[in-house]
């Protein structure tokens, strides 16, 4: 019997030590360790509290602009001959990605806890700029970590962050990017306990975090069932995705994680090429670790050594993936394909030119997999690519690939 | 089953002074000097030794350790040279006690009844790994004990009153108070919170305590020794080698002396207080 076989669901989890089968987990330093349990405990009594629900709506309505559009890709749709292409359009959402949506539950939260200064790390500068922008609106005083290289290579991210009222601190430790900046994001909250809390860009970290992060990021697929069986009729076929650390991923995933018909695709970053050794994708090219607070796989060298990731995306590239997506990965309920720079470059073009959407770099991921899948299904096959987020980040660091083309 | 820490500490006890515990990073600047640099320090004054686990994301450490452990990467230490420079320190003394600090995950992919086995079996006594809370006890730290290596876990200025006991039951050897929320390497602690601090870990436990982070001079090192069982200094040993070296981190003449006058200093501090 497969371990799929012997569950009866894949939504349960985690269980109440953070573990997704046997990834997760609570692996900080004992300064921490207290803070962790307030916060689930905070995190609780929020989830059980109607008014922190009516809340957390209103601003997704009147500030995010929810529900975001799911949309019929038909032109893309044509162009690929097959299955049957709609778009979760949350880069439609206020600042132009999916993390607003798990920005708006963390800050809400960290308003309960009375607590007055916040911390994130960021790597392409999306989640930063979706923290500075609810920092600004609750007044909350907003330290945004940014590893020193994505500073250079997001620079219209940080000049929103700075006109949003955050400080930024590049961050020149290790390999200088998301997971430098992530280790930096703990040291400052080790070293201010008290007013600090730290929001969390993705479904990683010690629990609570990644239980945390998938349930505001749950939206996404709450809508796209409702929108596709109201469009449709019936449920898609098929889910795709890209991970970083798989936020956006889970939010769209998790609502259909029991639908047996719903084909489940996440998309790592390959960078250029799984077997060149430098990329970003943890589950194709990497092994069962533990760092930053969870077990999960990891890129690491022989002696447990965390490697350095490289994706075009500054949002992917990272060595990590959030715990749950590896326990989805083990139980083969999600299947994890991977799209290098080029492919995602290409992509981006196409979505583009065809349907007048610049996509972010990493949903480019997702588009450049989605379109090969979809190729290969009827055309009555239902398929949500999550396009979470738009690339008006990535046109001049896309522009200086491209050469002379842009 | 009594470790050579247990030893040591019921002998200081007797002889009525603190313990002076120095850290160091294993392998930094690179392992040949850093065993020369390991097996200077309990004649310089050190009465317990730890050694640093490099990993390439220390998320506790300050920009000090952090940069010493990529040091000592860079110039190939692994985890297993790191238990080879335990038994080199071995063959010529088989009383201090060694501790090996770090992070899990270099443990967890060398795996962990492996590395338990021949930590023991090179002459290690005792383990602080950070980044594995009470919480996680199952995967670290019960089986240490059961390997026969003590497991010294962090109390921190946020180990309240009513988690203490959690974080005291399987720890051994000795605890360590973390004297500041921090980094290390950051702050200075403030003596006084320190004092009472030690005191209320003391009213739940017969462990030894040991006081660490932000400790840098022989008067602070005093101030500490008043109150705790043991004082540990390791950023400012690391910082003293760091100065020493060459712009390629090749060590000088000056490596040893730096480290060496520096652990004497502080150990005058230490032994500078009769209990
Ligand atoms: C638009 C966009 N998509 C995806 C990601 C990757 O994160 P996750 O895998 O958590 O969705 C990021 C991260 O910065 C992003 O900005």
């Amino acid at each position: 019997m497969t371990i799929q076989q012997s569950l009866n669901s894949f939504r349960t989890g985690p269980d109440e030590t953070g573990h997704f089968g046997n990834f997760g987990g609570r692996f900080v330093a004992e300064t921490l360790m207290p803070l962790i349990l307030d916060l689930e405990k905070a995190y609780a009594e929020a989830k059980a509290d109607p008014a922190f629900e009516a809340e957390l709506k209103s601003f997704h309505t009147h500030y995010v602009g929810r529900p975001s559009p799911l949309y019929f890709a038909k032109r893309l749709t044509e162009h690929v001959g097959g299955a049957k292409i709609y778009l979760k359009r949350d880069e439609l959402n206020h600042t132009g990605a999916h993390k607003i949506n798990n920005v708006l539950g963390q800050i809400l939260l960290a308003r309960r806890m009375g607590k007055t200064r916040i911390i994130a790390e960021t790597g392409a500068g999306q989640h930063g700029v979706a923290t500075a922008t609810a920092c600004a609106r609750f007044g909350l005083k907003c330290v945004v970590y940014m590893g020193a290289v994505d500073v250079e290579r997001q620079k219209p991210n940080v000049f929103r962050m700075k006109m949003l009222g955050a400080e930024i601190v590049p961050v020149v430790s290790g390999s200088k990017t998301l997971k430098d900046a992530m280790n930096e994001a703990l040291r400052d909250w080790v070293t201010n306990v008290h007013d600090t809390f730290y929001c969390i860009g993705t479904s990683a970290g010690p629990h609570p975090y990644p239980m945390m992060v998938r349930d505001f990021q749950s939206i996404i697929g709450k809508e796209a069932r409702e929108q596709m069986l109201e469009r449709e009729g019936r449920l898609p076929d098929s889910l795709v995705a890209c991970i970083g650390g798989g936020s956006n991923a889970i939010g769209l995933f998790h609502p259909f994680l029991d639908d047996k018909s719903v084909e489940i695709y996440g998309v790592e970053a390959a960078g250029h090429g799984v077997a060149s050794g430098m990329h970003a994708a943890s589950l194709n090219g990497g092994k069962p670790g533990v760092l930053h607070g969870n077990r999960t796989y990891l890129l690491m060298d022989g002696d447990g050594q965390i490697a350095e990731a490289h994706s075009i995306s500054a949002g992917l590239d990272y060595p990590g993936i959030g715990p749950e997506h590896a326990w989805l990965h083990d139980t083969g309920r999600v299947t994890y394909l991977s799209t290098t720079d080029n492919e995602a470059l290409d992509a981006f073009q196409l979505l583009s030119k065809l349907e007048g959407i610049i996509p972010a770099l990493e949903p480019a991921h997702a588009i450049a997999r989605a379109v090969e899948i979809a190729a290969k299904k009827p055309k009555d096959h239902l398929m949500i690519v999550n396009l979470c987020g738009r690339g008006d980040k990535d046109i001049f660091s896309v522009a200086e690939h491209l050469g002379g083309m842009a | 089953m009594t470790t050579r820490i247990d030893t040591r500490f019921a002998a200081l006890k007797k002889e009525g002074r603190a313990a002076l515990v120095t850290f160091y990073m294993g392998g930094d600047p690179d392992p040949e000097t850093s065993l020369k640099v390991i097996k200077a320090l309990p004649k310089a004054g050190a009465d317990l030794i730890e050694i640093g686990m490099a990993f390439t994301d220390p998320m506790a450490d300050g920009p000090t350790i952090q940069a010493a452990g990529l040091r000592a990467l860079s110039k190939g230490i692994t985890l297993e040279k790191t238990l080879h420079l335990v038994r080199e320190f071995r063959k010529d003394d088989n009383e201090t006690p060694i501790i090996l600090m770090g992070y899990f995950n270099p443990i967890f992919i060398y795996g962990v009844e492996k590395f338990l086995a021949d930590a023991k079996s090179s002459g290690v006594d005792g383990l602080i790994v950070v980044d594995c809370p009470p919480e996680e006890d199952d995967e670290l730290c019960k089986p240490a004990l059961k390997a026969g290596l003590n497991f010294i876990r962090l109390a921190t200025p946020t180990t309240d009153e009513k988690r203490l006991p959690k974080v005291l039951q399987n720890t051994s050897g000795f605890v360590y108070y973390v004297s500041i929320a921090g980094i290390t390497g950051a702050a200075r602690p403030d003596p006084q919170k320190v004092a009472a601090s030690v005191a209320r870990i003391k009213a739940h436990t017969t462990l030894p305590v040991t006081v660490g982070f932000g400790v840098r001079t022989a008067a602070d090192a005093a101030e500490i020794a008043k109150t705790a069982d043991g004082v540990v200094v390791g950023s400012a040993l690391v910082e003293a080698v760091r100065q020493s070296l060459h712009a390629d981190g090749r060590p000088t003449e000056l490596t040893m002396g730096a480290v060496t006058s520096i652990v004497e200093d502080i150990a005058k501090g230490v032994r500078s207080v009769k209990k």
